[in-house]
């Protein structure tokens, strides 16, 4: 059992990483907050020492009803779930086929996890240049083969281009995830539905999906926070344009290109307020398995 | 496993495995491959398997031409050091929390994981400032502060799962045998804690080194480490297939190796402990 002393060394011990913690959340959080009820517009002159103007939520409204807000907003949510679908749906088949047997195993894992290491702002080039290129790309070689004209892919399938290079970095993350759960599923009980003349996708529905459910909600919750901050790939390929200004650029432009703290700032609250909607689901689950 | 697997079945899903894995890992194997080409043959149609003339002058031109080593260097300390200074901070936290439980452990581990949560773009401004006002933009040390705070919250969950498997009885022994505080932490929990701590070392040195939001937004030409010096690739001029492959080549080398070590952390680090 702790004594007393060692009860206040762990305070002490924890210390550190809480305080240290606590100002990386708080700080930045209080200044955007404060921001956002403010005119603040660095290049017409405003700033923190002048003292920022107090326009209550007024930026909070423009930043809704500005054109670019809805089409941002579903540019997010298709990419988001486009995404989603894709990796999850090949990460579950991708997972139960390397669960079988086969030559190689090792290798092929390694294969397979290795986009996942690859640096975002690499991948993004690597597929924007040597394989999407209109003109150089292997597509364009591949496409010009069949006697197809190749296609200008971040142009004029420039959305559906950012989905598949961000699936490629992420389809690794989910069948790892998935074929880890798949391998402590208990093989007797699938031995014993096959023995029962259950038939293979009878036996998936009722025994592995419902085995799969909560890798697949995790995994469904952990990318869901990392892809609303799709970022890199964004700015190295399209920079926005043609349809691929997702929420979290469309709040960078605000910041960076026109220099409207104020009104980016607002987006930014938008944007806490949404990832901590989904991170509550994810916190329910990892606090439950805490306990456990 | 008891089960019996036909030799036909077990060619028929070798095939599948095998062709689904070189189809995701082509981008890799084409940007190596292409590494090794020169600018005319980078681009030749049809694409050039192997008859070609295998040249080492991309790796050289990219050296020279943007001193790749700098980026190189720069990668190395931000992301070592912000793991290394990550580590130092989150043991203590995480000893505690694994040892020295109380009602408030599990609410604390979560808040930390919600900070994780927080969308960086929602604070670009204010820390922008921040490192304005403290003269840290484009210098190495600002931007390893804040990555290590990024990747705190994974780090001291993944040492809190590891030294929970650690059973307490052998730090009350050495508590009744008199181990002072440090003692217990050095002597006894350390040797131990090991295996666990180099596989935190490692998924966040690879978390660091692939940043590329900070990275691209807090640095210029001082600081920036090879996240950054990647993407000043997107707008070439001229031929460059070649090259960036080669300097692709270069940034992803080092973390692919570490990564394949690190792939069953993975799971467990990335997802708080809640897949194993």
């Amino acid at each position: 059992m702790a004594t007393k002393a060692s009860r206040s060394a762990a305070r002490i011990m924890m210390a550190p990483a809480v305080v240290l913690l606590l100002g990386w959340m708080l700080v930045p959080l209080i200044m955007t907050l404060w921001f956002s009820f403010t005119k603040y517009l660095p290049l017409r002159g405003d700033s923190i020492e002048r003292g920022l103007d107090w326009v209550g939520i007024a930026n909070y409204a423009r930043f809704i009803s500005s054109s670019s807000f809805w089409p941002a907003v579903q540019t997010t949510l298709i990419m988001v779930g486009g995404v989603l679908l894709i990796t999850v749906v090949l990460g579950i088949l991708l997972a139960m086929l390397l669960d079988q047997p086969m030559w190689g195993q090792g290798v092929v894992r390694i294969l397979v996890i290795a986009p996942f290491f690859v640096m975002p702002t690499v991948s993004a080039l690597v597929w924007k240049n040597m394989l999407m290129d209109p003109v150089n790309g292997i597509f364009a070689h591949l496409w010009r083969f069949f006697g197809a004209e190749p296609v200008a892919w971040l142009q004029d399938a420039s959305l559906s281009s950012i989905i598949m290079i961000v699936s490629w970095q992420w389809l690794p993350f989910a069948t790892l995830i998935l074929l880890t759960a798949i391998q402590s599923l208990d093989s007797e009980q699938l031995e014993a539905a096959e023995m029962d003349g259950a038939p293979v996708i009878k036996r998936f529905w009722y025994i592995v999906l419902p085995h799969l459910a909560r890798a697949i909600t995790i995994v469904i919750l952990i990318q869901t926070i990392f892809l609303l901050s799709i970022f890199a790939e964004i700015f190295v390929t399209t920079g926005g344009a043609f349809g691929t200004r997702t929420l979290t650029y469309l709040i960078f432009q605000r910041v960076i290109d026109s220099q409207n703290i104020g009104l980016g700032s607002a987006g930014g609250v938008y944007a806490i307020i949404l990832a901590n909607v989904v991170a509550i689901f994810l916190m329910r689950i990892v606090g439950k398995n805490l306990d456990a | 496993m008891a089960r019996t697997v036909t030799t036909q079945r077990k060619i028929l899903t070798t095939a599948a495995a095998w062709t689904i894995c070189l189809i995701i890992f082509f981008p890799i194997y084409w940007t190596i491959l292409t590494s090794f080409k020169t600018e005319a043959q980078a681009i030749n149609d049809p694409p050039l398997f192997f008859a070609f003339d295998w040249t080492l002058e991309n790796y050289a031109i990219v050296q020279e031409r943007s001193d790749y080593m700098k980026f190189l260097r720069n990668s190395v300390i931000i992301a070592g050091g912000s793991t290394i200074l990550g580590i130092l901070i989150a043991i203590p936290a995480a000893w505690s929390m694994a040892f020295v439980p109380s009602r408030r452990t599990k609410d604390i581990l979560l808040w930390m994981l919600s900070t994780k949560m927080l969308p960086a773009v929602g604070v670009l401004y204010p820390i922008s400032l921040i490192f304005v006002r403290f003269d840290l933009l484009d210098t190495r040390g600002g931007l390893m502060v804040v990555i290590m705070l990024i990747n705190l919250p994974i780090i001291v969950w993944m040492l809190y799962t590891y030294f929970k498997e650690i059973p307490g009885e052998i730090l009350e022994a050495s508590r009744m045998d008199g181990a002072t505080l440090k003692e217990e932490l050095l002597y006894v929990l350390t040797p131990m804690a090991i295996p666990g701590i180099a596989s935190t070392l490692l998924l966040n040195f690879i978390l660091a080194w692939n940043e590329a939001f900070w990275t691209l937004n807090l640095t210029a030409a001082n600081a920036a480490p090879l996240t950054a010096f990647i993407a000043s690739y997107s707008s070439p001029e001229g031929l460059f297939f070649a090259k960036l492959s080669a300097a692709s080549t270069m940034a992803i080398a080092p973390i692919l190796i570490l990564g394949w070590f690190s792939q069953k952390q993975l799971v467990r680090g990335l997802t708080f402990g809640a897949v194993k």
